[in-house]
């Protein structure tokens, strides 16, 4: 009964900070409806330098190919490859094709043709790719010629085995697809990791925790009541994100909104338990804001949302073993986009009970009513 | 009004005013140097991060779980599956049985391709039948599903001409592929600068945005600004131990990327240094504006901490490239010193150019901290009216 009363203390106090209030409903929005549109690492539209020394129609037959490809912008043709590379440097391209100046007689006459790629890595990611789908062109180009220069090749040279490439649940490779699912869960983790963490230390400064710490109530009841406000926030988040999903991207959770729902329960109630612990253990605003802010941003990048958790060496998987996000981005792209039902999750779902069971008890030892 | 009473009373000598100033500093730094466990996480926290970061953001693929589906199991599938498992790109998670399995096996997000190959396979390449494999990638992660479908095609290709046992093959155009800057693909060459810029530029602007609303929270700011300082002074007086405290902090960030994370600074030192110190002064300036805007402690953090970091992780090109983004992004990108930090920062330290190379930074950088200081301190300045 008295908890009814706590957490309607707690809505007031909610209610009435303006700043607060106003977040929780457009920060959801404006993060959604911009963030997918920049978190885009596809890697197409590369800038090629071509350098071609041969000018034959061989050299330029395959310069043509780059060109018909949806990877490739030529942007610069030069003659030489101190100029492409001062190109490189400028950005204004990122690999260099150079064809050598004997490239058809190599060719044609000793059967062996080198042309050089140079690709700026500094992004490896960019580099390594574009010159692989490079190197792609130029071997189709190299088949295509080969057939043509000796029309009695054995067939098993020329078709052997057939590769099909199938791209599920997001055929077209959009970007997009994968980061607003995981948005939504770093909204969540922002707004229900921050707040409930600035919560109890606030109250710390403002000496207003002493007057809850010599009531009757206790630890437990104290609280839950701090918890349950920020699981209705959550809720609220998440279904504003929803909503701005499907106006602005079309998405709709091809799984039920129940599972996420379900997941998502349990996962702001771990989180905010995690941000109550901290608020136990910091002694000024400032030292929870620190503290807070490190590790909800080492959750973030260690959790997969970013580059995919098992590029990383093994000791940083085992650290984000123990984000609960990882858990959660995982779930929320499986059940947007291949429709995954619960039966399908239920080993993240039971670590994930696991999280919000461990965060809450301890946010509960931790708390102190009498001081020392 | 207590200002105008002070003020005239009795004109202050620049030795004085000094000596204030000097004063409010060291007030400042008794601060920091109280609360340990502050100093203690705003010192350890950038080489954290750093590290942390630096390893996790790995964009390189390797170790993708596969699953396999072959109903032919011959010589043949059995090799090529033994094949793509050499290098570390791919780990064999299971063999799936029948091909109903493929659905369940990506709904449970347990891999990231499933090879399936046709029946009878090896016969059929023998007698020029169809022999296909069927590369199904998760597309849910559509870089690691094109990367890694073209690394099996590559695999697979290679395989296909051993099994050929052609020595030479006619006309052959072979690639020479160069990685300029960055030969072993190291992610570390792409985000440390990144790291750098998103570490230095939150840990300045929270510090002081938030040291200046904890005693306007307090109510402790009317008192410092009662005192005989003039308000500009009594604000920089605030930055002064975080612009030293920043120093500190980017020392430690070089040192750990130089000699942890093995990223060399190819560059000149010099115009490193020249480059992060403008920048820093630039992200204190952020601090200061922020801090004249808010009043409160939580606003102040919410503000640097979400307001900047989701931008500055996302427009500033710091992990996603900025050519990709609508230009309306990359315009507001271009407003995150950020962004110019980054660009600069990769061109001096891991490209090893010139001065000469980074001067559009230099300027744009400069503009935002005469930019935002001005803005910041007229805020102030009204706010004591």
């Amino acid at each position: 009964m008295i908890l009814k009363y706590l957490i309607e203390k707690e809505f007031k106090q909610i209610k009435r900070n303006k700043f607060l209030s106003r977040l929780v409903f457009i920060f959801p929005f404006m993060m959604l409806a911009i963030l997918p549109q920049a978190a885009n690492f596809e890697v197409k539209d590369i800038n090629l330098c071509v350098i071609d020394n041969n000018h034959t129609t061989y050299s330029q037959r395959l310069v043509q190919k780059i060109a018909a490809s949806d990877y490739f912008h030529i942007t610069t043709i030069s003659t030489d490859y101190r100029q492409a590379l001062k190109s490189i440097e400028l950005d204004k391209s990122d690999i260099i094709l150079e064809i050598p100046g004997t490239f058809e007689q190599d060719l044609i006459r000793n059967q062996v043709a080198n042309v050089m790629i140079s690709a700026n890595a500094v992004n490896g990611m960019k580099g390594g790719l574009g010159s692989s789908y490079l190197a792609g062109i130029l071997a189709e180009y190299n088949s295509e010629i080969r057939v043509e220069l000796m029309p009695s090749t054995p067939k098993l040279a020329q078709s052997g085995m057939e590769i099909t490439k199938i791209f599920r649940f997001n055929p077209e490779l959009k970007y997009k697809y994968m980061m607003v699912p995981a948005i939504m869960v770093m909204l969540l983790t922002m707004i229900c990791g921050f707040l409930p963490a600035f919560n109890i230390v606030s109250e710390k400064e403002n000496g207003t925790i002493e007057q809850m710490n010599v009531t009757p109530v206790n630890k437990f009841t104290l609280i839950l009541s701090k918890l349950i406000p920020y699981w209705v926030i959550g809720f609220i988040v998440l279904t504003i994100c929803f909503g701005v999903a499907w106006l602005f991207y079309g998405m709709w959770p091809k799984g039920s909104l129940l599972t996420i729902y379900l997941f998502a329960s349990v996962f702001v109630l771990a989180f905010s338990g995690l941000g109550l612990i901290i608020s136990n253990y910091a002694k000024t605003l400032q030292q929870a804001m620190f503290m807070a802010f490190f590790i909800i941003i080492s959750f973030i990048f260690m959790s997969g949302l970013y580059t995919p958790v098992d590029n990383m060496p093994q000791w940083a998987q085992y650290i984000s073993d123990i984000s609960p996000l990882k858990y959660f981005i995982r779930v929320m792209r499986l059940v947007y986009l291949k429709g995954s039902s619960t039966a399908d999750l239920i080993k993240p779902f039971l670590t994930l009970c696991g999280f919000a069971l461990i965060f809450n008890t301890w946010a509960v030892l931790s708390y102190r009513k009498s001081s020392n | 009004m207590s200002k105008s009473t002070f003020s005239s009373e009795r004109k202050k000598t620049p030795r004085e005013n000094w000596n204030f100033f000097i004063a409010f500093v060291r007030k400042e730094f008794y601060h920091i140097f109280r609360d340990r466990m502050s100093m203690l996480i705003l010192l350890v926290m950038p080489i954290l991060m750093l590290i942390l970061f630096g390893y996790a953001l790995n964009t390189e693929v390797k170790n993708s779980k596969i699953a396999v589906y072959d109903p032919s199991h011959d010589e043949v599938t059995r090799a090529l599956v033994e094949k793509l498992q050499v290098n570390n790109y791919f780990v064999l998670h299971k063999m799936l049985k029948s091909p109903d399995e493929v659905d369940k096996c990506f709904k449970s997000g347990e891999v990231a391709m499933i090879i399936v190959f046709s029946e009878n396979f090896y016969e059929n390449l023998l007698h020029g039948g169809h022999a296909q494999i069927q590369l199904l990638a998760d597309g849910s992660d559509p870089n690691t599903a094109s990367t890694i479908t073209t690394y099996a095609t590559n695999i697979i290709a290679g395989y296909q001409q051993d099994l050929l046992k052609m020595d030479k093959i006619p006309y052959q155009i072979t690639p020479e592929i160069k990685l300029l800057y960055n030969p072993s693909m190291v992610a570390a060459y792409n985000f440390v600068p990144g790291v750098m810029g998103m570490i230095i530029l939150l840990i300045c602007a929270m510090m002081t945005s938030v040291s200046i609303a904890r005693e306007k929270e307090n109510g402790t700011m009317e008192i410092l600004l009662v005192s005989p300082m003039k308000p500009l002074y009594v604000i920089l007086s605030k930055a002064v131990p975080y612009f030293f405290l920043s120093i500190v902090n980017l020392f430690t960030i070089l040192v750990v990327s130089v000699f942890v994370m093995g990223v060399p600074i190819a560059g000149s030192f010099f115009w490193l240094i020249v480059l992060s110190l403008l920048y820093i002064f630039v992200s204190l300036a952020l601090g200061l504006l922020i801090s004249s805007v808010v009043n409160t402690q939580m606003a102040a953090m919410l503000i640097s901490a979400m307001g900047l970091m989701m931008p500055v992780m996302l427009l500033s090109g710091m992990l996603f490239p900025s050519e990709n983004m609508p230009v309306f992004l990359q315009l507001i990108g271009d407003t995150i010193p950020a962004k110019w930090y980054i660009e600069a920062v990769k061109k001096i330290m891991i490209k090893g150019l010139g001065v000469g190379a980074i001067l559009n930074e230099l300027a744009v950088l400069t503009v935002m901290a005469v930019a935002l200081i001005s803005i910041s301190l007229r805020n102030f300045k009204i706010r004591l009216e």
